[in-house]
């Protein structure tokens, strides 16, 4: 139990322990004092009282009464033993059930009090301890009493007996389900000023799907929450919807990544989607949501997260089949238990049934990752108002048990091109928003990927081509031509015009090279050829030198030996 | 427990046992549960003994159980409101919730009816 005023001697309020309403109350209902709680027939009302006893039993340790005004105690029980609450061995220790149907062949003449029953209470009461005490139906008994002063009289002798016991008690009456809000001008409304809070159940058809909601409409000396709250009686009880109000402790944030399945969208992203987000993938039918979700699904298992795949279009073995034509294998991650995958054609009913549902199977899963494939079917029955908080609440709801939650949405055709919301508004809401689209170019139609928010990551402003494989799941290359993203045939042409093109390329630049080289050999020959000539012009330069220098020596000798030989001359060096 | 002796019924006990021959007629034992002396018990008593007096001369037991002096025995009996009258004898057991006001009522639901002219 927590306490809010630990300097107190006892909490001021008695937590009933029942899913929201404690939320609703700011910690339950008033200790010490009366509650009432009125609704139509079949609103829940046994089954509020109830739940509130065996949660008082089970967490908080204080024993209960149950006194049956209208079932017998033998049905009640037989009733609760269809939710799962196990109280069968606790019950004899500490809850207290007390049938006070009147025989229905009762003999009643002239007044008579309730002291009869407070007596027995009290002697119960005092044996087990009882904290905690439910008046269920208490207007059968009063209709028997002849007139209102009579009423008016077992009430006060009531609330007297309450008082002095100090027990928290719950007391149901039947309204009109038609004007839940008139309670002062329902039959018993004086009992109004023995009870400290009272709690209107109502429970309504609307456009065919039912609605219950739940109001608590005073609360003595405590703020309270003071519009309705849609609730469902789901396995666990009563599960009442709380929206997020001011001052109400943010969920923790993380900077943890997980990835889309998709290397090339974890990149757009920055490193893929955080931890705990909410990711909307909106889109036609058609473009591919379900096989992006796939994706992601398959990577958490991969990591060995334990993931729930709920889809809403088709049944399990059928995603599966389908996700596995794109490579995405599931199946071993079903057979190990990995993934739990729900048809949710099991789920039916309002939305917010379908969110307790959802709830419930992701809380027995221990889902660290979630997908509901469309997100968007939830607002396909009741109000749409009622879908709206259904939206918000189920964000609300992954975020604060650290969920990372990817839901599909599927977008009206009608709505054209435009990227509108499903009326669920979860794009606000959703941290990551991406969007698939067709994009229609040159008589094609290609699947378009963008992303149109991410927060708190740096993202990617290219639309991409998704392309789906029997190998996988990837974005293509990106190829732009005139401000356009070029996809389809159009960018494969672009890719094999520019292959073509860089063939072509090639073969001329062997071609230049191999010019080039005939050209080196041929000015390397030439230079050879010069270098040869320039070695023969200098031999026959030394030739020359030498046939000079041979020819000026012979003719020097020569004269001198003419001269010897003539003898005219003595020779002139002597 | 207490058996009813006021001076009537005491009386005519006395006169049933001592003058007249006892009837073939059975004895009615009543059981009322009444809470403390609240105004709805004591009317219920006064009833009951008025009629008993009138109707059943010297053929009947009255017990007078308080539920908050012996809560327990209102528990085994499954009274939850109070006055309730049991008539224990001669079977089957009946039981009248009220002040007893509509006599009757009460003598039809008591199997007297026969025995009002």
């Amino acid at each position: 139990m927590k306490l809010d005023h630990l300097s107190s001697p006892a909490p001021r309020k008695a937590p009933s322990g029942i899913i929201g309403f404690d939320e609703i109350t700011g910690g339950g209902l008033p200790r010490g004092r009366t509650t009432l709680l009125l609704g139509g027939p079949g609103s829940g009302k046994t089954v509020f009282a109830l739940q509130y006893l065996i949660n008082g039993v089970r967490l908080y340790g204080e024993p209960g009464i149950f006194v049956a005004f209208e079932e017998t105690s033998q049905r009640i029980l037989a009733n609760a033993e269809s939710f799962d609450w196990k109280f069968g061995t606790l019950e004899k220790k500490k809850l207290l059930f007390i049938d006070a149907q009147p025989s229905y062949d009762l003999v009643q003449t002239g007044d008579f009090d309730l002291c009869g029953m407070l007596a027995g209470l009290g002697l119960q009461a005092a044996q087990i301890k009882a904290r905690r005490i439910v008046f269920d139906a208490l207007d059968i008994v009063l209709a028997l009493l002849p007139d209102l002063s009579a009423r008016r009289r077992e009430i006060y002798r009531l609330h007297e007996w309450l008082v002095n016991r100090r027990m928290t008690c719950i007391v149901t009456l039947k309204a009109r389900a038609d004007e839940p809000s008139s309670v002062t001008q329902q039959p018993y409304g004086f009992m109004q000023f023995m009870v400290d809070c009272s709690v209107i159940l109502n429970h309504s058809v609307i456009a065919g799907v039912s609605q219950r909601n739940l109001r608590v409409q005073k609360y003595r000396g405590s703020s309270f929450d003071e519009n309705e709250s849609p609730f469902v009686i789901g396995d666990a009880g009563f599960d009442v919807a709380i929206a997020r109000t001011l001052g109400r402790e943010d969920a923790k944030v993380t900077k943890e990544r997980v990835t889309s399945g998709i290397k090339r969208l974890d990149t757009m992203l920055g490193g893929g989607y955080y931890r705990a987000a909410c990711v909307l993938i909106t889109g036609f039918p058609g473009t591919a949501k379900t096989t992006l979700s796939g994706a992601f699904a398959e990577a958490a298992c991969r990591r060995g997260e334990r993931t729930l795949f709920v889809s809403f279009d088709s049944d399990g073995t059928e995603v599966i089949r389908n996700l596995a034509s794109v490579g995405i294998r599931l199946n071993r991650y079903l057979k190990s238990g990995v993934l739990r995958m729900v048809s949710a054609r099991t789920i039916v009913g309002s939305p917010e049934m379908s969110l307790v549902r959802i709830k419930a199977i992701a809380a027995e899963h221990k889902a660290r990752c979630l997908v509901i494939d469309p997100v968007s079917a939830l607002a396909n029955s009741g109000s749409q108002l009622a879908a709206h908080g259904v939206g918000q609440r189920l964000i609300d709801w992954s975020k604060a048990d650290r969920i990372t939650l990817v839901c599909t949405s599927l977008l009206n055709e009608i709505a054209g091109q435009s990227e509108s919301d499903s009326t669920l508004h979860i794009s606000t809401l959703a941290d990551t928003w991406i969007h698939l689209s067709y994009v229609v170019q040159a008589g094609e139609r290609n699947r378009g990927m963008s992303i149109i928010k991410s927060r708190g990551t740096a993202h990617s402003n290219q639309v991409r081509e998704l392309i789906l494989s029997n190998s996988g799941v990837t974005l293509a290359d990106i190829f732009t031509a005139g401000g356009e993203v070029l996809m389809g045939t159009m960018r494969w042409q672009k890719e094999s015009a520019e292959r073509v093109e860089d063939e072509v390329a090639e073969v001329a630049g062997k071609l230049e090279l191999v010019t080039l080289d005939a050209q080196q050999a041929e000015l390397e020959v030439r230079l050879k050829a010069v270098q040869t000539e320039l070695l023969a012009k200098q031999l026959e330069k030394t030739l020359l030198a030498r046939t000079t220098a041979s020819r000026k020596a012979v003719i020097l000798h020569g004269s001198v030996r003419m001269r010897e030989l003539r003898g005219g001359d003595a020779p002139k060096h002597k | 427990m207490a058996v009813c002796a006021c001076a009537s019924c005491v009386a005519a006990t006395r006169r049933s046992t001592s003058e007249r021959r006892v009837t073939r007629r059975p004895t009615y034992k009543f059981r009322l549960y009444v809470a403390d002396d609240t105004m709805n018990s004591a009317q219920a008593t006064a009833n009951l003994q008025a009629l008993c007096k009138t109707h059943l001369p010297n053929r009947h037991e009255i017990e007078i159980v308080d539920v908050f002096k012996d809560p327990q025995r209102a528990i085994l009996e499954g009274i939850r409101m109070t006055p309730t009258l049991l008539r224990l004898a001669p079977l089957p057991i009946r039981r009248i919730v009220g002040t007893l006001v509509d006599t009757q009522r009460v003598m039809e639901t008591l199997g007297l009816v026969t025995s009002v002219p």
